[in-house]
């Protein structure tokens, strides 16, 4: 996996400037802010003016604040979804595939199982028993539903690895099998991880906004889709307040965006016969 | 993308389409078994008892039978162990009970999934086929353009392509919904913004059919433009695979017209690995079709499902979770049948 070749990718390039900005937008929320997004005291339904550069709420919140704030309940949980579901692929998928025997079996019909079932009813389902859960349970089923399809990809790659000469020499050099699987096998299958990493985060971000526009979750969190819920269940379409319809789904949009574009050109360059000459 | 390509001289061996066939029904059988388990073994893993605080919940509004029929079916109440209940669910589903619904009370899950799965399954199908035909073509082009910008002028087509499929592929479906509803139906008032038929309506009359169509117009462009992206990044990925194979290489170097080489050389082979992920797009497109029908107040099964979760009707949200992952596993198992009518390679396997 050629990594400067990133910097030449400019689908690579986008992505990551897009994805950087909402992550200074993320830190800097609480500076950045014009107002408490939780503020409830403005007129409610203003047009964009320059008090309130979106507009505010039928409830009478500024609406950029809120956007802003959002971004931050957006990358938590795509990040945090992004790192467990990774983890649970590598030991799903990389290590069972390494390993080999009754493990990999039993792995690979656990994740057959997650397979087959459709994962957004799934995550309704789930977000629907645990009602009220906040962000940290929307974490979890995310987390439980969107792990299946890449730990199945990694675990052909790790079979395709195992017997390779150079990992076969660290067996005999009697390497532990831990080590094996961190220093020969995913370093050479980095690329499809990272790939991996950004499409489980892309899942997350658009699954926790889904869960939340439908009220599973904690309705009182500030984010994009608790922004859409409540645009909405306050009616913002017969108001005409088609800006507090728009912006929320254009950061959506956007941030997926970018992590698409990542996702895509990482596999673009880890998979030669898609590169560009 | 794996491209499965023959190794020459190595021993393989056709399997018969038939016994290809048995053997994929078999999984099928094993998978549906599966997932009746997990939807069997789902309200009873549940920390904090929800099931219990439904049925107290109910009380009163629902007659005591259902009630103690229900409790029987979520493991409640009961004498039976586990296991006994476990056949006993196993049986009542196999023989079509899906218990009652008790937001809708006293009609049956199953007669209630049956009176909205004819709605999502057209506005599906019709939206699927579309997606299909317009992103497949879309991607062809973008490879095309790319795979041979080395001998004409870098691709413009490309270069656009590739990011808008992959914005199409992350847009909130229910946001688009909602954007649509709000300048095509609302502000414009071209379409109804809400609902499956005028009320009153049945389709019986060519004004009914208008009704029909009227209505689902929106939600299925939505559904198309969604799912599009997509097929577009799938086919493109296939077509560049198979741009860089030799056959391909020696057709041009022939001197066949490009035209020629692109739909009956390359195209013909790079489409077959995107039909097989169908099953995996279908999963996908659902998901999609949940939000939308939501959004459009639409009476398929993904508004019913939303109807179940807000009104806690557990016995409506498991018949529907169990309808859907059925519905989808056989699907896939038909794309799977026609896939290995269609490419010979399949039917290939190394003899042991």
């Amino acid at each position: 996996m050629n990594w400067r070749a990133l910097l030449h990718n400019r689908r690579a390039v986008a992505g990551a400037l897009i994805f950087a900005l909402f992550c200074l937008l993320a830190l800097l929320a609480p500076v950045i802010v014009p107002y408490s997004p939780t503020d409830i005291n403005f007129t409610p339904l203003l047009h964009p003016s320059a008090r309130h550069l979106l507009g505010t709420t039928v409830n009478g919140q500024d609406i950029l604040s809120q956007l802003i704030w959002g971004a931050r309940a957006s990358l938590f949980v795509g990040l945090v979804c992004g790192a467990l579901i990774s983890l649970v692929q590598l030991i799903m998928g990389v290590f069972a595939g390494y390993v080999g025997g009754v493990f990999d079996t039993v792995a690979a019909a656990v994740t057959n199982v997650f397979l087959v079932l459709p994962s957004l009813p799934l995550l309704i389902i789930l977000a629907a028993y645990l009602q009220g859960g906040g962000l940290l349970m929307l974490v979890g089923v995310i987390t439980i539903t969107g792990w299946a399809w890449g730990a199945k990809v990694l675990r052909s790659q790790a079979i395709a690895l195992r017997d390779r000469p150079f990992v076969q020499a660290a067996r005999v050099t009697g390497e532990s099998r831990w080590h094996i699987v961190f220093a020969h096998v995913v370093p050479n299958m980095l690329g499809i991880i990272v790939s991996n990493f950004f499409g489980a985060t892309l899942f997350a971000v658009l699954a926790e906004a889904g869960l939340e526009f439908i009220g599973l979750g904690n309705i009182n969190d500030i984010t994009w889709g608790t922004m859409l819920y409540w645009a909405q269940e306050g009616d913002a379409i017969l108001l005409g307040a088609w800006v507090w319809l728009l912006v929320p789904g254009l950061c959506l949009a956007l941030l997926g965006t970018s992590l698409g574009l990542l996702n895509f050109a990482v596999d673009e360059i880890a998979n030669p016969r898609l590169r560009r000459d | 993308m794996v491209s499965r390509s023959l190794t020459v001289g190595a021993a393989v061996r056709e399997v018969k389409p038939v016994r290809y066939v048995v053997r994929r029904f078999g999984a099928l059988l094993v998978t549906c078994w599966v997932a009746l388990t997990v939807n069997f073994a789902l309200p009873r893993l549940m920390p904090g008892n929800p099931v219990e605080t439904m049925f107290s919940r109910y009380q009163g509004k629902v007659s005591p039978t259902a009630i103690s029929a229900m409790e029987l079916d979520f493991g409640l109440n009961t004498k039976t162990g586990e296991l006994g209940q476990y056949f006993d669910y196993l049986g009542h589903t196999l023989t079509g009970n899906l218990g009652v619904s008790f937001s809708y009370f006293p009609s049956h899950v199953g007669t209630l999934i049956g009176q909205a799965i004819p709605w999502t399954l057209g506005l599906i199908g019709f939206a699927t086929i579309l997606a299909f035909l317009l992103g497949t073509t879309l991607g062809m082009v973008a490879a095309w353009r790319r795979g041979t910008a080395g001998w004409r002028r870098a691709s413009l087509v490309d270069s656009a392509l590739v990011p808008f499929g992959l914005m199409l592929g992350a847009l909130p479906s229910y946001w688009i919904a909602l954007i649509l509803l709000y300048f095509i139906a609302f502000k414009f008032g071209w379409f109804p913004i809400g609902g499956g038929l005028n009320p009153g309506a049945g389709i019986a009359s060519w004004s009914g059919v208008a009704s029909l169509i009227h209505h689902a117009a929106l939600p299925a462009v939505t559904l198309t433009f969604i799912s599009m992206g997509m097929w577009i990044l799938l086919m493109r990925n296939n077509m560049l695979t198979v741009l860089g194979d030799d056959y391909v290489k020696f057709a041009r170097a022939k001197g066949l017209r490009d035209r020629t080489v692109a739909y009956h050389y390359a195209a013909r082979n790079a489409i077959l690995p995107v039909f097989s992920q169908l099953a995996l797009a279908l999963g996908f497109v659902v998901g999609g079709q949940v939000f939308i029908e939501i959004v459009f107040s639409y009476p398929g099964i993904g508004y019913l499902l939303l109807q179940a979760v807000e009104n806690e009707d557990y016995p409506l949200m498991q018949g529907i979770f169990l309808i859907l992952t059925v519905t989808l596993l056989v699907a896939s198992f038909l794309a799977d049948v026609l896939y290995v009518f269609l490419d010979p390679r399949i039917r290939m396997e190394s003899a042991k």
